[in-house]
């Protein structure tokens, strides 16, 4: 049934934005830290065990991947209210710190990305568990 | 007539959010293939008439919603609004190998904590830069450039001004406007063609609408990489910025 896939999913979001809440309230402040990072890896353990393969296969996973699919259309949507008025009508100050803010952070990734990735065959043997 | 009009479409917003979205899909595919020949991504052009419209709604209404501010438009409110979205995000983890998270799960920790401490530290240098000298303004310019969520909980929490919240908004949705338009441009000379390096790219740039909009008009099997990242960013920085970055900037001013 294509509803079981929709439920899996939506399951593992609840149960991921709750875990985030109470993650937020233990540490003092009023954000949800990661529900939804926790939500995917819900999803991920759930549709690579046997256990949940009714709930993750044939047209169970078709109610999954339609949401999947919708992905871009959602996001469409989300930047079509954004507060882009808002953005353009900050200022030089929120334009130059945005900027900047974006700009070094896109530097970055190339450097980061190289943390614990085996670059030589002798790091790759040192690091293989 | 125009009531009839009205009513039905607010009676129906969602369905009508649907079918105005997937008729700019649709015409953004066509612009990609005809005037592009396919360089520039569907979603890409998608997406940037998406803010276009958000821009447009925004200065007609005086809203902070862009079109769902629009009467006839509500529904890409509910559409695009965080239930959905984050609805639509965790359905891309589905088919993600759990070996591939590991290879980059210390790489994705370090770009977490480094992003958020990089952007602040960008934002209140350019805060100090434009003559500010008081450490709750520059704390919360700072987190302004974290994301426009931790601005304002950073502000509130240290008590900044209206003015500076509204400024930290403003540097936030800066970044997140710019990260969605400016990655496929920039993915491949940053190599941003794989899920290490987009668990990294979700760490660095945090901002979840940012991450999800410019993976996807980058490479959409890179989305739930970075958006798994990104989704904990918020919170640390919640967390970061009225505790350590501030007692740092007062350290100075």
């Amino acid at each position: 049934m294509l509803i079981y896939g929709v439920a899996l999913l939506a399951t593992c979001l609840v149960i991921g934005m709750l875990v985030g809440q109470a993650l937020g309230a233990a540490l003092g402040i009023d954000a949800n830290v990661g529900g939804v990072g926790i939500a995917m890896l819900l999803l991920v353990i759930a549709s690579n065990s046997a256990r949940f393969k009714d709930l993750s296969s044939g047209a169970a996973a078709q109610g999954i991947q339609f949401w999947s699919a919708m992905y871009i259309p959602i996001v469409v949507a989300m930047a079509a209210q954004q507060n882009v008025a808002a953005a353009a009508s900050g200022g030089l100050l929120a334009l130059v710190a945005g900027v900047a803010a974006v700009v070094v952070s896109f530097l970055l990734v190339p450097v980061i990305s190289k943390i614990g990735r085996p670059k030589t065959k002798t790091q790759q043997s040192g690091e293989a568990p | 007539m125009i009531d009839l009009i009205e009513s039905v479409f607010i009676r129906n917003s969602l369905v009508v959010a649907f079918a105005v979205i997937g008729v700019t899909l649709w015409f953004s595919y066509l612009l990609a293939d005809k005037l592009t020949a396919g360089r520039v991504h569907g979603s890409a052009i998608a997406i940037a008439l998406g803010l276009l419209a958000a821009y447009w709604g925004g200065t007609v209404t005086g809203g902070t919603k862009g079109v769902a501010d629009i009467t006839l438009l509500g529904g890409i409110g509910l559409m695009g609004g965080g239930m959905l979205r984050d609805f639509a995000i965790v359905s891309t983890a589905f088919g993600v190998r759990l070996s591939e998270l590991k290879k980059a799960g210390l790489a994705g920790v370090v770009s977490i904590i480094a992003g958020v401490v990089v952007s602040f530290v960008v934002g209140a240098g350019v805060a100090i830069a434009f003559g500010y000298t008081d450490p709750i303004a520059i704390t919360t310019i700072g987190a302004g450039a974290v994301t426009y969520i931790v601005g304002p909980v950073t502000g509130e929490a240290i008590g900044a001004s209206g003015e500076m919240i509204t400024l930290s908004v403003a540097a936030g949705l800066v970044k997140s406007i710019l990260v969605m338009i400016g990655t496929p441009l920039v993915a491949r000379s940053i190599g941003l063609d794989n899920p290490q390096s987009a668990m990294v790219f979700g760490g660095l740039m945090g901002t979840t609408s940012g991450v999800a909009a410019g993976l996807a008009a980058t490479d959409p099997k890179l989305v739930p990489y970075g958006a798994m990242t990104a989704t904990f960013y918020t919170g640390v920085g919640c967390l970061l910025g009225p505790s350590v970055l501030f007692f740092g900037v007062s350290l100075f001013f």
